[in-house]
């Protein structure tokens, strides 16, 4: 299969998303892919009001079987999320579940006016009713469940899409 | 034989104590601990991650601060919770404790928050629950007797951490009473686990442990050369109602020796911090300027005491 470049599909998405922008836009980037490239959208599109980050741990529906994850990092929201427009980013859509924690939590903040989901791959496979305003490639024939799909970022920065086999 | 606060997975099953929990399981709940700090500045106070879980808080000895922090705990991750103040007569304790927690359990309980003035009380519900296959729930020592209280344990190494990074290059006293304190034991237990090198006890010898040295800790009579060079300071309280027979003079007499005042403080490092678990006899162990000055920390600890609850409740109601 092959895998896209993610530079390119981060300059596209950010052109996808660029004409919608207003001045009162926010940007949530969802740990940990979801917010390396929240970074980098938050630069390319000028954005003004800080940048957010969720890590969805805490909201996660599998917790009671898979319990916390390693490392919790800290959700982070410093802006006013009431009546703000926010675009939430992450770098893969898969089942959707992972959105539908983000929304849980970030509405624990406030009310927002509105509430976009931008991302790098759409790799299929949804289990939720959740799509994705923007989104930069999308996998015409899904991808097995054993196999994982996320970002990278090299040390200097770089960022890379890595295909790995589960088990 | 197997670890009782562990599952069959070595995963976090009860928390009774800190002493001989592994170093990782101790890091993991002071790593989880950090990001819950947050939630008290949300507009929502809440996580779901106990939504739907009954909390019972079983307390047989009064205490309002721990009792507290452990209903917001609870609360903020969206547990219900119930409150026992049960008053217990000592000749009362064995068998009616676990006929109580058999009765809770038959209100599909899933947690069960115990103070008791009896050490080994926790324990014993514990080993009853796993006796009676019952390991979906879970127990967490909120102090009992002389033993332990482990949650108290962990938000002190918390609140360490915060302002002190590295545990590897501390050197850390424990002031006053251990003889009475189950919080000395738990704080030694996780000081030495997490590596601090040296872990001082400073204290008159009425009010020591015999054989204290055995925790691998230096013992200093003299409170003045325990302090020197120190980068924490640990305050205990006073235990009066612990106190059976004249282990001491009187009030007056301790502040005057063991009491922290700002002129002790200055022997340790400058930028020392100062801790006490509370409740704080103002004039006994501390002088009021220190308790309110600059190197106190004395209420982060209170607020890293939810967090740290939070943690712990939140590992166990997944494992």
């Amino acid at each position: 299969m092959h895998i896209p470049d993610a530079e390119t599909l981060c300059r596209q998405l950010a052109e996808q998303i660029r004409p919608h922008v207003t001045p009162d836009t926010a940007l949530v980037g969802i740990h940990t892919g979801g917010l390396w490239l929240a970074e980098r959208l938050h630069a390319l599109l000028g954005i003004r009001e800080p940048l957010g980050a969720i890590d969805v741990s805490f909201y996660r529906d599998d917790y009671g079987s898979k319990g916390l994850h390693a490392k919790p990092q800290k959700t982070e929201i410093p802006f006013n999320v009431d009546g703000s427009p926010v675009i939430l980013v992450d770098d893969v859509l898969y089942t959707g579940r992972t959105t539908r924690a983000a929304l849980n939590e970030l509405f624990d903040f406030g009310r927002p006016a509105r509430v976009d989901l931008a991302v790098l791959v759409d790799r299929g496979g949804r289990e939720l009713p959740i799509g994705a305003r923007y989104c930069a490639h999308t996998l015409a024939e899904g991808l097995p469940a054993n196999q994982v799909l996320e970002l990278q970022r090299a040390d200097g920065g770089a960022l890379t899409l890595q295909l790995t086999t589960r088990g | 034989m197997r670890n009782p606060q562990l599952n069959k997975h070595g995963e976090l099953q009860h928390l009774l104590t800190l002493d001989g929990l592994p170093r990782d399981i101790l890091t993991t709940i002071l790593d989880t601990a950090a990001p819950f700090t947050e939630v008290a500045e949300r507009e929502v106070k809440k996580l779901p991650l106990l939504r739907g879980k009954s909390v019972f808080n079983l307390f047989f000895e009064n205490s309002t601060r721990t009792r507290t922090t452990f209903e917001i705990a609870a609360k903020r991750l969206s547990a219900d919770v119930v409150n026992l103040n049960i008053n217990t007569s000592s000749a009362a304790k064995g068998e009616s404790l676990l006929d109580t927690v058999d009765n809770l359990c038959a209100m599909q309980a899933d947690m069960f928050v115990v103070r008791h003035a009896a050490s080994g009380a926790p324990m014993l519900i514990a080993q009853h629950l796993q006796n009676t296959g019952r390991d979906h729930i879970h127990v967490v020592n909120a102090g009992d007797g002389r033993h332990a209280h482990p949650t108290q344990g962990l938000l002190d190494m918390y609140t360490i951490r915060h302002f002190k990074q590295d545990f590897t290059k501390l050197t850390v006293a424990i002031v006053g009473d251990v003889l009475h304190s189950r919080v000395a034991r738990s704080q030694i237990a996780a000081l030495t686990t997490l590596g601090v090198p040296e872990v001082r006890v400073i204290g008159p010898k009425t009010l020591l442990p015999t054989a204290v040295e055995k925790l691998g800790v230096r013992v200093f009579h003299d409170m003045r050369e325990g302090l020197k060079g120190v980068d924490v300071v640990m305050m205990l309280r006073l235990q009066n109602e612990r106190m059976n027979g004249a282990l001491l003079p009187t009030p007056q007499e301790y502040y005057k020796i063991w009491g922290l005042t700002a002129e002790k403080l200055a022997l340790a490092k400058p930028d020392a911090i100062v801790m006490h678990p509370g409740p704080m006899n103002r004039g006994v162990e501390i002088d009021s300027a220190v308790a309110d000055g600059a190197q106190a920390v004395i209420l982060p600890q209170v607020t890293f005491g939810i967090a740290v609850r939070m943690a712990v409740m939140s590992m166990l109601g997944s494992n």
